[in-house]
């Protein structure tokens, strides 16, 4: 299988375009935001940190920021920083142009005095950076180019039944084919952690699975949390899920059947091919942007009650097997797979259908999170969301 | 009759409902190639579990073949399982590592 896509000097293809506009802290958010909606062809994304941490929070931004902007989807960077931010912007830049050789330029708001003097150069960057992607010619590309990440996010007890067994069986077809996934939400394999330890590829690989989960229970117990009390959430028990084991038995059936080949930390770039799992949150924005700042190009969302969230960099393709959330929401829905529920399909057919739209989504079909341009974020911490 | 239960595994003590299930009224679900049915003692809201036998405090509820709780009290045969009446049980970690020639 082939689709039409970007092809970079460094890495995996890009399925879309985007000139990103990349504020350094929060305080650069509105300059960029007010930069990338005077473009045709930039993104924006809202930060809400680099400033004011400790160290392990500014480790962690730093990934998503640094992963942001290296991700396959983006063409080239635009950064907007303040000036006295944790890590400045200037050293930002060197940083993302150690990892990649595509156009990064940046501001800061300090030094060009204000943010109308700093829009004004950055809007200039972003435009002349914009003119030079749009003359990028897709080439095509093997699947194998494809790093899908795999998320489920407002789930209910049709998730784990319908249509997380399809998006498994979508990672299946997807990694025969010599693509790679990606599920994360480690909080979610609790429960369930045995069952998918057994995919493991190798003995070390099975052990590192347990020690993600047990790593996650106790670094929570230290901050004197316990993840059962945010796991699952209200709408999940709403929706018929009533214990984390319950619905982590559920959440890795997304990740499919194959061996897993990679344990990745949050943020990081996998280096192996085939199915991968990542230890985020299972908080699905946060675990969306982690899974974005890894690398991955396209993600596949599953839902039972229904989210509209989507990424700047990414599409993101909101699937539910809930018929009633699929006519409620249908305008933030993109994929209806309640026929597995009413018994009219197999979760099996769907997974062949899922593949169909997601090579559609590859050759540029823009999602519905995508059209609305919806960009959502949120950046792990110490005292880790659940 | 139509299905409006799904039992996942053939070791589960419960089967999901697919609509609302009134008191009085049948879960019917598939066992295998067997139609199986039982009566729903209370109200079964869409997407939630309804007990296939009697559970006593503390007893097991198996999901996709495996534990996902425990009872916190009685719950009768036909009865609503949720988050009201079962627990999350601690992991032993240690105990499912594996060593490289196990």
């Amino acid at each position: 299988m082939e689709f039409w896509g970007y092809k970079r000097k460094e890495g995996r293809a890009g399925i879309r375009n985007h000139v990103l506009i990349l504020p350094a802290c929060a305080c650069g958010s509105e300059s960029a935001r007010i930069v990338a909606s005077q473009v045709r062809g930039a993104v924006n994304i809202v930060f809400n940190t680099g400033c004011s941490d400790v160290a392990a929070n500014t480790a962690m931004s730093q990934k998503i920021l640094t992963g942001f902007a290296c991700n396959p989807n983006v063409y080239g960077v635009v950064i907007i920083g303040l000036g006295c931010e944790t890590v400045p912007h200037m050293e930002l830049r060197k940083k993302i142009q150690s990892m990649t050789s595509k156009p990064v330029v940046s501001f800061g708001i300090q030094d060009e005095g204000g943010t109308l003097k700093t829009i004004e150069k950055a809007v200039r960057a972003a435009r002349d950076m914009a003119a030079q992607a749009a003359m990028q010619q897709k080439e095509l590309c093997h699947i194998s180019e494809l790093l899908l990440g795999i998320e489920c996010g407002g789930s209910d007890a049709t998730s784990g039944i319908a249509s997380n067994p399809a998006v498994g069986e979508l990672s299946d077809l997807l990694v025969d084919l010599g693509a790679s996934t990606v599920m994360s939400e480690s909080i979610e394999w609790i429960g369930g952690e045995h069952v998918l330890a057994r995919r493991a590829a190798t003995p070390e690989i099975h052990n590192q699975i347990i020690q993600v989960c047990k790593d996650y229970e106790e670094h929570l117990k230290a901050a004197g949390q316990d993840c059962r009390a945010g796991q699952p959430t209200p709408g999940n028990k709403a929706g018929g899920l009533s214990t984390l084991d319950e619905k982590s038995l559920g959440c890795i059936r997304k990740g499919g059947t194959r061996p897993i080949v990679e344990v990745v930390a949050q943020a990081e770039r996998p280096t192996r091919s085939g199915a991968i799992v990542m230890d985020t949150a299972g908080y699905d924005i946060s675990s969306v942007t982690s899974m974005v700042a890894g690398g991955c190009n396209a993600v596949i969302f599953t839902t039972g009650r229904g989210t509209p969230t989507g990424n700047a960099i990414v599409p993101v393709l909101k699937v539910t097997a809930n018929g009633l959330t699929f006519q409620k929401m249908e305008d933030n829905m993109d994929v209806d797979l309640s026929g597995i529920i009413k018994g009219t399909k197999t979760f099996r057919e769907c997974g062949k259908e899922l593949l169909a739209v997601m090579e559609d989504v590859c050759n540029g079909k823009l999602t519905k999170a995508e059209a609305y341009g919806f960009s959502d974020i949120a950046v792990d911490h110490v005292c880790r969301f659940v | 009759m139509e299905i409006n239960g799904l039992l996942m595994d053939l070791k589960d003590n419960v089967v999901t409902c697919v609509t609302v299930v009134p008191a009085g009224e049948p879960v019917v679900y598939r066992r295998g190639d067997q139609l199986c049915s039982l009566t729903a003692a209370e109200e079964i809201p869409y997407c939630h579990k309804i007990a296939l036998a009697d559970l006593e405090e503390g007893d097991q509820v198996i999901k996709y073949g495996e534990l996902i709780g425990r009872t916190t009290e009685p719950v009768g045969k036909g009865h609503w399982v949720s988050h009201n009446n079962i627990y999350s049980v601690p992991r032993d970690y240690e105990s499912e590592m594996v060593t490289a020639d196990s």
